[in-house]
């Protein structure tokens, strides 16, 4: 998809101003983290089964050829496939060409990320091939033309009124012409137009959340069950992957399913968790006859061995950005691609540059509920800040912050300076601020003072003044 | 209960320590009582304060906006400055969380540095933590009449483990009830330059705050980090309230008295 | 897209890894550490509440498969045609079922529900109830498991409105680590089946306003039986 992650600011503004939005975003801050807190705490082993969790996540990587070749020497004994794609172009051909030799001309798809990521859906209409989101958030936002704003809610951004107009403009052509007011309702309308979709479909798509070295199989979890029949009714099902989804062995699955349901939505379990191998066997009655797994790398390969290679841990839950205050804020649109909130500002310039996502890992308070969820403990706040170590390195931080950043260093480095330029500022602010103890604008401090007042410190100069006058004795100011 | 008596042991037996106060720049320029009242507090504990001369800021507006350059040399001053004390100890969690956490980080490639920087964050202490979990106090002799809300820090929170010690020692301050807000934890919107680098979100961020602070019913609001405090002031005193701000430590110190923060003197 | 294309495309992700990792392919001790792993798999952290006798296993799994909106009735062998007939008409459901051709389902007496209709196969679209057995069912979160073959068609599972499902109590494990084990066990290390599905529960979704509603794509209704030994 085209990023507007260059116009982050603007998406703020947007974001801010649409009451929709913010009503969406009320309920997510409270819903999510507080199901979250409920299911790690009806489970005394979560905790450690995130250090093992974590732990996993790194033997797989530290061995990811390994685990990727025995991956699809058991895929390929099963009769499926395998493709590498080293790019997004290369991962949209394959899987283009791949439609085109079953003939297709509908594609069953369950949300996959990295479908979002390498921009297929626009790919397959160029091909006149009809990609049907069969998820029902990602429906209701390809009915909308818009992208995702959550990486496993992607409509949370609307309410349901809005996804009652959206049916009711798209469904009516089709004989549902009464607008729908309860959520059960819009779900059944859903299901029965999405079945049909189903039935019709030459291909199905998926993504997967692990890929199993072990068996060969992919690993899909899912509460709708959209994934499943994608799998099941086409002649084809294609799977496409990021290359770190790999992991070694189902009982590592098993460590990674705990924590992965739980801290995405507070559910002990998902409703549907399916391992694929292979398309079906003799004797079968259904499932697809041709089984395709892509691999996508598109720059993931070169994170390993940095001091960015955490964030190839990432499971995909969501638990980061359902804490973070700053999407809380702002929503998912606002970050401007594919990946918002935390992992978002953390993967987005990987992928598509420092230049156009700057933005992202700057505009983060540190405050850390991040990382302190991450089911893979990802160091989010670390990694934003190496982002801004090479932003700072290749001189793309804004020009009046480096110059400020260089004075301030300037003086705090030189101690005496330092405390000579305060004492003066301290008792300037004092004087001018005395009447009412506080500023409703100063000089300089516009990005401050345009929402909230600046306290004037009290008279008597600064702390070290004090303490000096005073010969280091205890005092009452 | 078996805590209680090791801490007090501990508290009673233990000889003065000759401790350093990192003031920190916020306070220094905009609060000294902070500063005072942690010099009080530490000194009422049994403490001997120093307050090193050639300190200055921690370095975190350099660390957090990627000048790493910036922030090795001035970790290496602060390094300097608190050396041969037997504990630093820092009236705020975000920079003593960078004190006792980022510092070593900073070194990766000087194990010389290294090595003093880990000296020195295994001497850090935030001020709350330092009082309770190393002092083992456990009460304080002050008075406030009011009702407080606490709001959480990240760093002190979630760097530090800062949670339960100030509501501990706010328990013992006479005529203080505490009243909880529904979502302590959740920054408030500050985070340093974040502030006025997106003024928008901090803005949204920081009226969600207030708005909870106010559903508290509370008169007072507390925390342990001045920037934190300002952010929150400020916008309060925007916002037309009249809730008092104050560093927790002030109020544990039974200054409690003085002019609010963003309020002017000698009125109350 | 040639063989030749695709090889190039495998080496060039292949060598851009183990470059990043600053090593060649993978070998001595390392290697064999991950063979190892994949030979013999380790489990991870114990989960105390998997971790418990038969009878009580059989409870937790009940306990949570009707926490997560599953209905469950304790019955023997020959109570379950009666049940799947009672269960139709108290649901007011139609009684006629697709069930799945396989020979724990024939080897129970339907021959007492002379109004219930039964078709063996795969579901087709307009097919309104299922009735299969399953593979396992895991106490820990009350999930059943379904391995496909010629007597589980994986549309059973998945396109009818009401899912029945007659689990044996002695195939009640413990936790997920418990059915692999009996997966290996039954299809060998090197032959999973087509499909797997763990099923928790009726399909449901969150996606309009985070509220959850039941029956997305799957199932609504989530019936499970389960006879005593």
């Amino acid at each position: 998809m085209q990023s507007t992650a260059h116009d982050f600011k603007e998406n703020v503004g947007t974001a801010l101003s649409d009451p929709n939005l913010q009503d969406s975003l009320a309920k997510l801050k409270v819903g999510f983290s507080e199901r979250r807190r409920q299911a790690a705490e009806r489970l005394p082993e979560f905790e450690v089964l995130r250090d093992r969790a974590r732990d996993i996540k790194n033997h797989a990587l530290a061995n990811l050829d390994f685990y990727l070749e025995e991956f699809e020497r058991k895929v390929t004994a099963l009769g499926g496939h395998v493709h590498w794609a080293p790019t997004a172009a290369d991962a949209r051909r394959i899987i283009g060409d791949l439609c085109k030799s079953a003939g297709a001309r509908t594609v069953a798809k369950s949300k996959s990320m990295v479908a979002e990521e390498i921009a297929l859906n626009e790919h397959l209409e160029q091909l006149g091939i009809a990609p049907i989101e069969t998820d029902l958030g990602e429906y209701i936002i390809q009915l909308r033309h818009e992208p995702p704003s959550h990486i496993i809610a992607p409509a949370v951004h609307l309410t349901k009124d809005q996804v009652a107009d959206t049916f009711h403009e798209h469904h009516a052509p089709l004989g549902f012409t009464r607008r729908l007011t309860e959520r059960n309702d819009l779900v059944a309308e859903a299901r029965y137009v999405l079945r049909q979709k189903f039935l019709e479909a030459d291909v199905g798509l998926t993504g997967a959340n692990f890929l199993v070295a072990e068996t060969g199989s992919s690993m899909l979890v899912t509460n709708e069950g959209n994934a499943d029949l994608s799998n099941t009714l086409p002649k084809m099902h294609i799977v496409l992957a990021s290359i770190e989804k790999v992991i070694p062995t189902l009982e590592d699955a098993a460590v990674l399913l705990r924590v992965l349901a739980r801290s995405a939505t507070g559910q002990e379990s998902s409703a549907y968790t399916t391992l694929n191998t292979g398309p079906k066997r003799s004797g079968d009655l259904d499932g697809p006859s041709q089984y395709h797994v892509v691999l996508l790398d598109n720059g993931r390969s070169a994170v390993l061995g940095t001091e960015m290679q955490d964030m190839l841990r990432c499971i995909r839950c969501g638990a980061c950005m359902n804490h973070c205050p700053v999407y809380g804020a702002i929503g998912g649109h606002a970050y401007g691609w594919v990946y918002p909130g935390p992992i978002g500002a953390v993967l987005t310039p990987q992928l598509i540059g420092m230049e156009e996502a700057g933005d992202l890992p700057n505009a983060s308070t540190f405050c850390g509920r991040c990382e302190s969820v991450c089911p893979v403990r990802i160091p989010l706040p670390g990694l934003m800040r190496h982002w801004r170590e090479r932003e700072f390195e290749r001189h793309l931080t804004p020009r009046p912050v480096r110059q400020g950043l260089a004075l301030w260093s300037f003086l705090v480095r030189r101690p005496k300076l330092y405390r000579r330029v305060t004492q003066l500022a301290n008792r300037l602010l004092a004087m001018f601020g005395r009447a009412e103890g506080r500023y409703h604008t100063l000089p300089l401090a516009g990005g401050w003072t345009r929402f909230r007042d600046f306290p004037a410190p009290p008279a008597g100069g600064t702390f070290h003044a004090q303490w000096a006058r005073h010969g280091g004795a205890r005092i009452r100011p | 209960m078996v805590t209680d008596v090791s801490a007090s042991t501990s508290h009673h037996s233990a000889p003065p320590r000759r401790v350093a106060l990192f003031v920190t720049c916020l306070v220094d320029l905009f609060r000294p009582a902070v500063g005072f009242a942690a010099v009080k507090l530490l000194e009422e504990a049994g403490c001997t304060v120093e307050v090193p001369p050639l300190q200055v800021c921690c370095g975190q507006p350099a660390y957090n906006s990627g000048d790493r350059v910036s922030a090795r040399a001035i970790a290496a001053q602060v390094i300097a400055a608190f050396e041969g004390f037997e504990a630093v100890v820092v009236p705020s969690g975000s920079c003593g969380g960078m004190l006792a956490h980022h510092y070593p980080s900073l070194f990766d490639d000087d194990p010389a540095m290294k090595a003093k920087a880990e000296n020195l964050a295994g001497r850090s202490h935030e001020l709350m933590s330092f009082l309770v979990d190393v002092l083992g106090v456990d009460k304080v002799s002050a008075s406030y009449r009011g009702i407080a809300t606490y709001h959480d820090s990240c760093s002190g929170l979630r760097e530090l483990g800062i949670k339960a010690q100030p509501r501990q020692l706010l328990e013992s301050v006479e005529g203080l009830r505490i009243s909880e807000m529904k979502t302590p934890e959740v920054c408030c919107g500050f985070g340093g330059t974040f502030c006025v680098k997106y003024p928008e979100i901090s803005n949204a961020m920081v009226s969600e705050k207030t708005a909870d602070i106010v559903s508290t019913g509370a008169d007072t609001l507390l925390a342990g980090d001045l920037g934190c405090l300002m952010n929150m002031a400020g916008k309060l005193q925007r916002e037309g309230s009249r809730i008092q701000v104050r560093h927790v430590a002030e109020v544990l110190a039974d200054m409690g008295d003085i002019a609010p923060i963003g309020e002017p003197e000698g009125k109350r | 897209m040639s063989e030749t294309a695709n090889g190039g495309a495998r080496t060039q992700i292949l060598n851009g890894i183990r470059h990043s990792l600053r090593r060649g392919a993978l070998q001595g001790a390392a290697r064999q550490a991950a063979e190892q792993r994949l030979a013999t798999p380790p489990r991870g952290p114990a989960v105390a509440r998997a971790q418990l006798p038969q009878p009580e296993k059989v409870a937790l799994f009940c306990q949570w498969a009707e926490a997560n909106n599953a209905t469950v009735a304790r019955v023997t062998a020959a109570e379950v045609p009666a049940e799947v007939a009672a269960y139709l008409t108290r649901n007011n459901l139609p009684a006629t079922a697709v069930m799945a051709p396989a020979a724990q389902l024939d080897g129970y007496d339907w021959s007492g529900q002379k109004m219930l209709a039964l078709r063996r196969g795969r579901a087709e679209g307009t097919d309104q109830v299922s009735i299969t057995g399953a593979f396992a069912g895991i106490a820990e979160t009350g999930t059943l498991v379904m391995a496909s073959g010629p007597d589980h068609p994986v549309s059973l599972n998945l396109l009818p409105d009401t899912h029945i499902v007659v689990l044996r109590e002695g195939d009640i494990v413990g936790g997920y680590e418990d059915v692999w084990e009996r997966l290996r066990a039954r299809y060998g290390k090197n032959g999973m089946p087509r499909t797997v599905n763990t099923i928790t529960g009726p399909s449901r979704t969150g996606d309009i306003e985070q509220a959850m509603e039941l029956g997305a794509h799957g199932p609504r209704r989530m019936h499970i039986l389960v006879v005593r030994d």
